[in-house]
């Protein structure tokens, strides 16, 4: 039996979107650190972003649920803690659609370098925990929007 | 380096992570009760990431133990007397300033705790400790921004901060405990000696509480027995009891 490569399956992963910020998917957001075939069985290897993080298990649950409808049988979800997850991870693309979709993408610096709306440059911390553990909120004094920035681990 | 003994290993693991859980817990009662939205979002975001880590120390409590038991068995099926979290996480919420000052002065020694942790010779302990610090680096400094903008704050607000601080400064010191189970730690290169960090968290609560114009109480009396589970204080069963009702009332349920 022949099992589909390592390269198709990261093809058929690159479609699950981020649970909660559907715009980026898995891949971009750099969660999935591994796909390897040992013996007849698929390994995915898997990071969490924070800990504590509720989407974790759903992450799971679509990684699986997708891989199963492909076809595979014999699938193993690993949970990998280190190197721990880093918003360095997040690919290019994923930045630059996190900010169309209004979500600051993270800063070396710490803080969202403009405001995602109108792009002004004159901003606010609120709080530096938002309406999930990756994002704080801010806001633009030049619009005077509140938005929310993915913070930068 | 020393090999670890398994027991000590257990009692170590239990301490770390019942003082996740159970400071997770305490927070976690704040969850639709604080003064504002963004204040709310921010308790239960930072109870998340301490549950998250709970669920990480037990769950390799859980394996050292060798039992088959889960991080969410010895979550909700242990008694009172076998939990080994500080008393200082155990104390009731109090008003919000008091919530936040206990967040504080634990986030402190955490974040002094942890990055240590990360470097030692476990590896298992090393990754979770690697995991945490980056959560808890956001923690102290929220915790510290509000300690310090409630003490420096109305006259209201930073005598309940002084308060507070009063009260729970007594319960500091037994973060600093020493015992037998520590030794052991130290010994195999996995976790520093806790009284060898006093003198860091010291002089960062030192500065905080400056900035706040607050006084950091004399004296070096120090309540405990928690993390030695010779006496937890009367609030931790009541606490127990609301958080494991669930398996209490209907032993073995699942989601
Ligand atoms: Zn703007």
């Amino acid at each position: 039996m022949t099992h589909p490569s390592v390269e198709q399956v990261w093809e058929w992963l690159g479609t699950l979107p981020d649970p909660e910020i559907p715009v980026i998917t898995l891949i971009d957001l750099g969660i999935i650190r591994g796909v390897t075939w040992e013996g007849d069985t698929l390994v995915v290897t898997v990071t969490p972003t924070y800990s504590g993080c509720p989407a974790t298990s759903m992450i799971n649950m679509d990684i699986e649920a997708l891989l199963r409808e492909k076809g595979i049988e014999n699938l193993e979800l690993r949970r990998q803690l280190s190197p721990a997850w880093t918003t360095d991870w997040m690919t290019d693309e994923a930045r630059a659609k996190l900010e169309e979709y209004g979500i600051a993408p993270p800063q070396p610096a710490g803080g969202p370098s403009r405001c995602p709306r109108c792009g002004g440059t004159h901003l606010e911390k609120l709080s530096q925990f938002g309406s999930t553990p990756c994002k704080a909120q801010w806001r633009c004094q030049d619009c005077l929007e509140p938005f929310e920035y993915f913070k930068c681990i | 380096m020393a090999e670890v003994d398994n027991t000590a290993l257990l009692q170590f693991l239990l301490r770390t992570g019942d003082n996740t859980l159970i400071l997770g817990h305490r927070v976690s009662e704040w969850c639709g009760h604080a003064p504002i939205l963004e204040e709310d979002i921010a308790l239960a975001n930072t109870a998340l990431d301490l549950i998250g880590q709970t669920q990480l120390w037990l769950g390799y409590a859980a394996e050292v133990q060798g039992m088959g038991k889960s991080a969410d068995d010895l979550a909700f099926l242990r008694d009172v007397w076998d939990f080994r979290n500080v008393l200082l996480v155990e104390l009731p919420n109090g008003d919000f300033g008091q919530t936040l000052m206990r967040q504080f002065l634990f986030d402190a020694w955490h974040s002094i705790m942890l990055p240590r942790l990360a470097k030692g010779t476990d590896e298992r302990v090393r990754e979770i400790a690697q995991k945490a610090v980056k959560e808890v680096s956001y923690h102290v400094e929220r915790s510290a921004d509000t300690v310090v903008g409630l003490g420096d704050g109305t006259e209201e607000s930073h005598a309940r901060m002084q308060a507070a601080l009063d009260y729970l400064y007594p319960y500091v010191g037994e973060l600093f405990e020493s015992d037998e189970v520590d030794a052991a730690m130290v010994d195999a290169g996995i976790a520093p000696d806790p009284a060898s960090l006093r003198d860091e968290y010291d002089a960062l609560v030192g500065r905080v509480m400056e900035k706040a114009t607050l006084t950091v109480p004399d004296g070096s009396f120090a309540h405990k027995g928690g993390r030695t589970g010779r006496m937890h204080t009367e609030h931790l069963g009541h606490l127990v009891s609301s958080m494991q009702w669930l398996q209490r009332a209907y032993p073995g349920s699942e989601w």
